[in-house]
């Protein structure tokens, strides 16, 4: 399987956008070439500002942009963005206006730079924010299909969650995104695990080695957190009975969080929940912090056999 | 737009104002009146006088645009636009409460009003915004931004005057309310600025220093910051908190505080006097 990069598709989709419509601007606070944005400010400088290291004062121009008519683009990296979110609330959400924050090195894919700079909340953060949605695309092809969306529907706020390390690619090239829809990755009966970001590939490989134990297993990417495909979940927790969630963030206030919410609403089955438990992140090698963090392929398989056999080990 | 007002006239309508301003705190038990009281005679030399704006024709793009960074000032904002017409004088009554659309800060939605502000500090990024995107329209308008001196504080007001300078944005012009009182006290106790003029304009703008109560020196200044169209201009506007009303002037109690009893209430649209 071969993996790409989610921000350098982001930059280069945004190009093509910004070939096809002069009202799309593109803000970025002194990371452009890490962020990708850079691709659209070399080719459109008229349409590109870059804010330097001022968060607050970009969110806020940005959101004077999008009153004066543009369709604003706004990326740094996730961690820094959160500094501003009173600037997210009253002068974008509040307003409830046409500007999408793309964000690129989210999660502790970040790898190397450590804890300061892994963020792992930030899912959470948005999601509360009223008239926010937020998208955590699982591949470089999701990625421009979500660009495209925010592009050509979308006029009001959004948050996008971007990585540094390249994603295995696991949808076709034709794939389009629906906000609120996710996407059954594989149907199974026994059990559900629904995921997102660098989860679903982990979890789409968990599933083989469940299948094994003759585990028929549900893959879902659900990379749509607010809106939520409630009707997804609902259905998998009828037809399958247990849940398994996998996210590449805190247990707390993500994608474990929203289903647990619409599971105990709707339909009360187990979850259980596979994601940072409480923790900053750590130096070392992307990917192998999943497995020093308990969150690798063997952890899901482990935790979703026990979930099936209807153990209770945390 | 031509002078069609008078100085007096103008003077007229800013007591028309501070009486609603009364009347709005008074009715609402809460509110912010000595801000607004400071600021209300800039608000209508521009309403008046120097914004293109017009009520019949709100989403006009070539209108000028004008941010209230100092968002706790909302009634003087609200009976601005009463007065100007983008809203009825009767909906003033409303202000603060539940049925009405008259939020407790400045709140987007309520015709004339161009951004939802209160948490400082966020306005002049937003007026930086509004210049780009005027700039990328290739508009003559102007976007103004009022601040207060206590919001100034916020570090953010810095980040964007940077941006101001970066961009060059001639059609930018700022103006703050230099009223010296904040919500806990006198801006030079709670966090001394010292000299403003010479910070802001050692980032790059034209400053201007003027009388924020003389409607004449509020109009030349704006005259002057609209002919320059190369660098950001911020006016220093020197004003009196509470201005008009004796027991409110330079009290830091009426940063936030509608008057405590009917009696005072009184005393204050009688200082005011009959517009």
């Amino acid at each position: 399987m071969i993996s790409e990069s989610l921000r350098e598709n982001y930059g280069e989709e945004l190009v093509r956008i910004g070939e096809k419509d002069r009202d799309v601007v593109v803000l970025d606070a002194d990371l452009s070439s890490s962020t990708k944005t850079g691709l659209f400010g070399q080719k459109f400088p008229d349409r590109f500002f870059n804010m330097g290291i001022s968060e607050q004062s970009m969110v806020s121009t940005s959101a004077g942009l999008a009153l004066g008519g543009k369709k604003v683009f706004v990326s740094t990296f996730a961690v820094f963005l959160t500094r501003t979110y009173e600037q997210i609330r009253q002068s974008v959400c509040y307003n409830n206006i046409n500007v999408k924050f793309v964000v690129t090195h989210a999660g502790i894919t970040v790898g190397e730079d450590g804890a300061t700079h892994q963020i792992v909340e930030d899912v959470g953060i948005m999601s509360g924010l009223p008239n926010m949605k937020v998208i955590v695309p699982v591949d470089s092809v999701e990625t421009r299909a979500v660009i495209r969306f925010l592009h050509e529907e979308l006029k009001t706020p959004s948050y996008t969650r971007l990585t540094r390390e390249k994603f295995p690619v696991l949808n076709d090239p034709g794939y389009e995104f629906k906000l609120g829809r996710s996407v059954t990755m594989r149907d199974g009966s026994d059990l559900t695990i629904i995921a997102n970001g660098a989860m679903v590939a982990f979890s789409l490989k968990a599933a083989e080695e469940l299948k094994n134990k003759g585990i028929d297993t549900r893959v879902i990417n659900m990379s749509s957190i607010k809106p939520i495909d409630r009707e997804a979940i609902v259905k998998a927790a009828r037809e399958t009975g247990k849940i398994v969630t996998a996210e590449e963030h805190s247990i707390y206030n993500g994608l474990g969080s929203r289903v647990a919410e619409v599971t105990s609403e709707y339909c009360p089955v187990p979850v259980r929940r596979i994601g940072m438990r409480d923790t900053f992140g750590k130096s070392g090698g992307a990917w192998e912090l999943f497995d020093y963090f308990h969150l690798g392929v063997h952890d899901i398989a482990k935790i979703s056999e026990d979930v099936f056999r209807g153990g209770d080990i945390a | 737009m031509a002078h069609s007002l008078s100085d007096e006239e103008l003077y007229n309508l800013a007591r028309k104002a501070r009486r609603h301003i009364i009347e709005m705190v008074h009715s609402a038990r809460s509110g912010h009146p000595g801000g607004s009281l400071s600021i209300i005679d800039i608000l209508i030399v521009l309403y008046f006088r120097e914004l293109n704006v017009s009520p019949s024709n709100p989403d006009d793009p070539h209108r000028d645009r004008l941010i209230l960074s100092k968002g706790h000032a909302s009634p003087g904002l609200y009976a601005a636009l009463a007065l100007k017409g983008f809203i009825p004088e009767d909906s003033l009554k409303g202000f603060r409460k539940l049925a009405s659309k008259l939020e407790g800060h400045v709140h987007y939605g309520i015709p004339g009003v161009e951004a939802s502000t209160g948490s400082l500090g966020q306005g002049l990024g937003i007026g930086v915004g509004l210049a780009l995107a005027s700039r990328l329209d290739s508009l003559d308008n102007h976007i103004f931004v009022i601040l207060g001196d206590g919001e100034i504080e916020e570090g953010s007001v810095w980040e964007s005057l940077m941006a101001g300078h970066k961009f060059r944005l001639g059609n930018l012009i700022a103006i703050l309310d230099r009223n010296g009182v904040q919500l806990d006290g006198f801006t030079e106790d709670i966090m001394p600025m010292m000299d403003i003029r010479s910070k802001v304009e050692s980032f790059g703008w034209n400053v201007l220093e003027i009388d924020g109560h003389s409607v004449e020196e509020i109009t030349a200044a704006i005259e002057s910051a609209k002919r320059q169209r190369d660098i950001p201009t911020f006016i220093i506007a020197r004003t009196v908190k509470g201005k008009g009303v004796s027991y409110m002037e330079n009290n830091p109690k009426y940063h936030g505080s509608p008057p405590e009893s009917e009696e005072m209430y009184q005393k204050a649209l009688s200082e005011i006097g009959d517009a």
